[in-house]
């Protein structure tokens, strides 16, 4: 009885002191879900990544999120605004926006304890950039001085540096451009001008599966197709500092086994609700919900080399775009994962401008068939989409065919490839009968990526022989501009431009439908479409 | 019996080589380019993707490839996936994890089965036999997904007595209930085999003679009719096994086991040939492993077959 009574003290007397430190705390920390555990781990939702984890040589999601990290580079971006935020530089300056001198902050270590010096990053673009060295974004240095001397078209590299690359000091380096690039920082901040520490260049191998970084978290282990664990790295010194003790990249094959888990507490974070989840997503985990803009496009292209689109009245494709019902697909058919395009810039990225389509991206059945008619109408009155059938696109794709159907009558039916590789081998080949459908998310938050790398004559982004003297002449004007923002307006000049050659029909921008676990708090979503893994918190138990 | 297992042996390798070959072919020819895909929507540098076409041999003619790939693999070299890893790793690691889950499946399967087989098939026509085959049937009829996720929904979520998918791949424990589901299927195959074969052989004369001597009852059924009622109960569980090992994929897709299921199913996504060819030529092995053993036990089972 005794025992019973003074154990009833003490719960009372531990009830008022944590209703009295509950009070106490709740000024300082306005999220609500109590203390955070600054030592556990968050377990995040990760396929196996194809490659080493070498920095230039990760295209694939899996793998830049481990990649971004443990490695942090010169400069990030801030999420929602797009906006430039300097990490390991100190400053990078230019005056003709041809060289840029790049300062480090003192005082960066990689995980091995080396210091990261201009070096680190000179030697390490110098080898992504060579062709025997087989980095699969090599191609990101082309911008270089002296980038064809270590990766020639043809033949064997002269070298094995880039002339443009210079070390000044232990904290300095200079960049020289082969052409002047505005908007060259902006490049910068993807995970391919990371640094290497010297060890590195010895066993690129070894070190692809044991990668030294010098980002917020530090590698621990990699336990092939389970998962990869990372742990804060303490003498971390950019201003994403992590807030968690680290992050486990659990292996899922199948979406659906992710969100089960998710459900019940055995993974924090996951990538994208499957599917089948999607309309009950949102009553399963109630505010730990996400469902959060993400800079990426969807479109349908016309391939202007085939004989229906090669001399096609712009007047048409107008009216094809008009004939879509954009907004009733993606509540319907895509159950509120995409948002209505209105342009060709996706969202949240630095020069984005509301509305650049106008009118031709509005449902708009009458005007529409209109155009289609004072155009000459479709070649055969009849058009296919190509997709792949491995990727979820069939949905959608009968969706808009149907919509074209109903509001035009072009008779539309999809173009079915067995998969993403063959549709890409159809692509890249040419052989695409009428239309076919493209994505495109940010390489980096800048309105140009989206327009200049897909629609410019001749670029390697430009599936669709689509070609436009005016176009490219605006994008040579925005890359001769003196500044970022000057620039940026001459990409908006441009993308108006497209209205009048409409390359791209624009269907909808991406979002992140996910969620996360009782477990954690504060998680948001980066313009990629990943976690920012850093801001995470652990509840404390 | 020595000759005989040697000839057998010997007939497996123009097996073997054929099965690789059709593989390695069917894979290398459908449409589209691994390293190419590597870019996905964006477009790959063309200097690049030379290159790491000739790292990985693809720029060989296709008979040249098949003749490099055999080379390696007589020197026990299983080839790399286009991530650089070796294939031989994949399959360590993947291997070990499906024949737990294969082995509990069928353990599973052979106890249960045989033990429902057995009743069903002396009480014929009761009760007991009567709701047998309507629970077979039923599992027959239930497409093993659905039987996963009803499983995953009612013991994982619900009940809470596992966790809804497996922490640990080779962790047994966890591993039971993927197991279940996985064995279901073939458990109302071997439940009803061993019915109709012990319900024939009731009726055979060395069970009226064994009946008449007076034999205890356990041992009429365990040495005189099951033995005998077990050759198409064995024949079916042997190759059963490589069948569970195959095609496990969905199963551990829905459980997320990280067994032979995902890899395959992974390399098939990537199209890395190398990785789909050596986790087929091992169940190809285990396949012929596994009818060996069986006609072996035959004799074992039945001292009137002999090999020479």
């Amino acid at each position: 009885m005794r025992g019973a009574n003074s154990a009833k003290w003490v719960a009372m007397a531990a009830v008022v002191a944590l209703a009295a430190t509950a009070c106490g705390g709740g000024d300082s920390d306005s999220d609500s879900s109590g203390p955070a555990d600054k030592n556990a781990k968050v377990v995040f939702d990760n396929g196996e990544p194809q490659k080493p984890l070498q920095p230039a040589n990760t295209m694939e999601s899996y793998g830049s999120a481990v990649i971004r990290s443990l490695f942090t580079g010169l400069v990030d971006y801030e999420a929602g605004t797009g906006k430039i935020v300097k990490q390991n530089a100190e400053s990078i300056t230019t005056k003709d926006n041809k060289t840029w001198t790049v300062k480090l902050k003192a005082g960066w270590k990689f995980h091995n304890g080396e210091t990261v010096t201009s070096k680190s990053y000179v030697d390490a673009w110098n080898w992504a950039a060579a062709t025997k060295n087989n980095q699969q974004n090599s191609s990101w240095f082309a911008d270089i001085k002296g980038y064809e001397d270590v990766h020639p078209e043809k033949g064997d590299a002269k070298g094995d540096k880039m002339s443009g690359l210079k070390v000044v000091d232990d904290t300095t380096f200079t960049i020289e451009l082969v052409a002047p690039i505005p908007y060259f920082e902006y490049k910068l901040g993807y995970e391919v001008f990371s640094p290497l520490p010297s060890g590195f260049f010895e066993d690129p191998k070894g070190y692809g599966q044991k990668p030294v970084g010098n980002g917020p978290y530090k590698f621990v282990k990699w336990d092939h197709n389970k998962q990869i664990d990372v742990e804060t790295y303490a003498d971390y010194q950019g201003s994403n500092k992590p807030k968690n003790g680290g992050v486990i990249f659990k292996n899922y094959s199948q979406p659906e086994a992710a969100y089960k888990d998710l459900t019940s507490d055995n993974v924090d974070v996951i990538r994208q609700v499957p599917p089948n989840d999607l309309p009950n997503y949102k009553s399963d985990l109630g505010d730990r919900a996400i469902d959060q803009d993400y800079s990426a496009i969807q479109t349908i292209n016309p391939a202007f080399y085939n004989t229906q689109f090669k001399d096609i009245d712009v007047k048409v494709l107008q009216g094809l775009s008009m004939a879509i019902d954009r907004d009733t697909i993606t509540k319907t058919v895509l159950q509120g994962t995409r948002v209505p395009a209105t342009g060709w810039v996706a969202k949240d990225v630095l020069g984005y401008q509301p509305g650049a389509c106008g009118e031709f991206c509005k449902f708009d059945p009458a005007k529409a068939k209109d155009l289609i008619k004072q155009g000459g109408g479709v070649p055969k009155n009849a058009m296919k989409i190509q997709y792949n059938a491995d990727g979820g696109h069939k949905e959608w794709v009968d969706a808009v065919c149907g919509s074209i159907r109903k509001s035009v009558g072009v008779e539309c039916v999809g173009d079915s490839k067995a998969d993403f590789q063959a549709d890409l081998e159809a692509r890249d080949n040419k052989q695409v009968k009428s239309m076919y459908r493209s994505g495109w998310v940010l390489d980096y938050p800048f309105n140009g990526n989206f327009l200049r790398d897909l629609y410019g004559t001749g670029v390697a982004g430009n599936k669709g022989a689509f070609s436009d003297p005016a176009f490219d002449a605006l994008v040579k004007k925005a890359d001769g501009a003196k500044t970022v923002d000057e620039s940026a307006k001459n990409y908006n000049l441009a993308e108006q431009e497209l209205k009048k050659t409409f390359p791209a029909i624009p269907l909808w921008y991406y979002k992140v439908n996910s969620g996360y676990s009782k477990n954690v708090s504060n998680v948001k979503f980066n313009q990629k479409g990943d976690p920012i893994l850093t801001d995470i918190t652990v509840n404390q138990k | 019996m020595g000759r005989y297992v040697a000839r057998r042996l010997l007939q497996m390798i123009p097996v073997f080589i054929g099965t690789t070959f059709l593989i390695f072919f069917m894979v290398r020819t459908l449409p589209g380019d691994p390293i190419r895909a590597l870019w996905g929507d964006k477009a790959p540098d063309p200097t690049q993707l030379a290159a790491l076409r000739h790292e990985y041999g693809l720029d060989n003619p296709m008979w040249q490839q098949y003749l490099d790939y055999m080379k390696g693999l007589f020197q026990g070299d299983f080839g790399t996936t286009v991530g650089g890893r070796p294939v031989s790793e994949i399959l360590s690691d993947a291997f070990p994890v499906t024949i737990r889950l294969a082995l509990i499946a069928l353990t599973f399967e052979m106890v249960l089965g045989l033990v429902l087989g057995v009743f069903a098939g002396m009480k014929r026509g009761k009760l007991v036999d009567r709701s047998v085959l309507i629970l077979t049937l039923l599992v027959i009829s239930i497409p093993v997904f659905v039987l996963a996720y009803i499983f995953q929904t009612v013991f994982g979520t619900e009940l809470g007595w596992t966790t809804a998918t497996v922490q640990d791949s080779m962790s047994v424990e966890q591993l039971i209930l993927p197991g279940i589901v996985l064995g279901s299927l073939s458990l109302a195959y071997v439940a009803r085999l061993t019915r109709t074969t012990v319900a024939e052989n009731l009726r055979a004369d060395y069970m009226r003679t064994a009946l008449a001597k007076g034999l205890p009852q356990r041992r009429i059924v365990v040495n005189h009719l099951l033995r005998n009622s077990l050759i198409p109960v064995v024949t079916f569980l042997g190759t059963d096994l490589g069948a569970l090992m195959g095609g496990a994929i969905v199963t551990e897709g829905i459980f997320n086991v990280q067994g032979v299921g995902g890899a395959l199913y992974q390399g098939l996504i990537r199209r890395e040939g190398s990785t789909v060819v050596g986790i087929v030529t091992c169940l190809v092995f285990v396949y012929l492993a596994m009818s060996l053993i069986i006609d072996l036990l035959y004799a074992v089972l039945d001292p009137r077959i002999r090999y020479a």
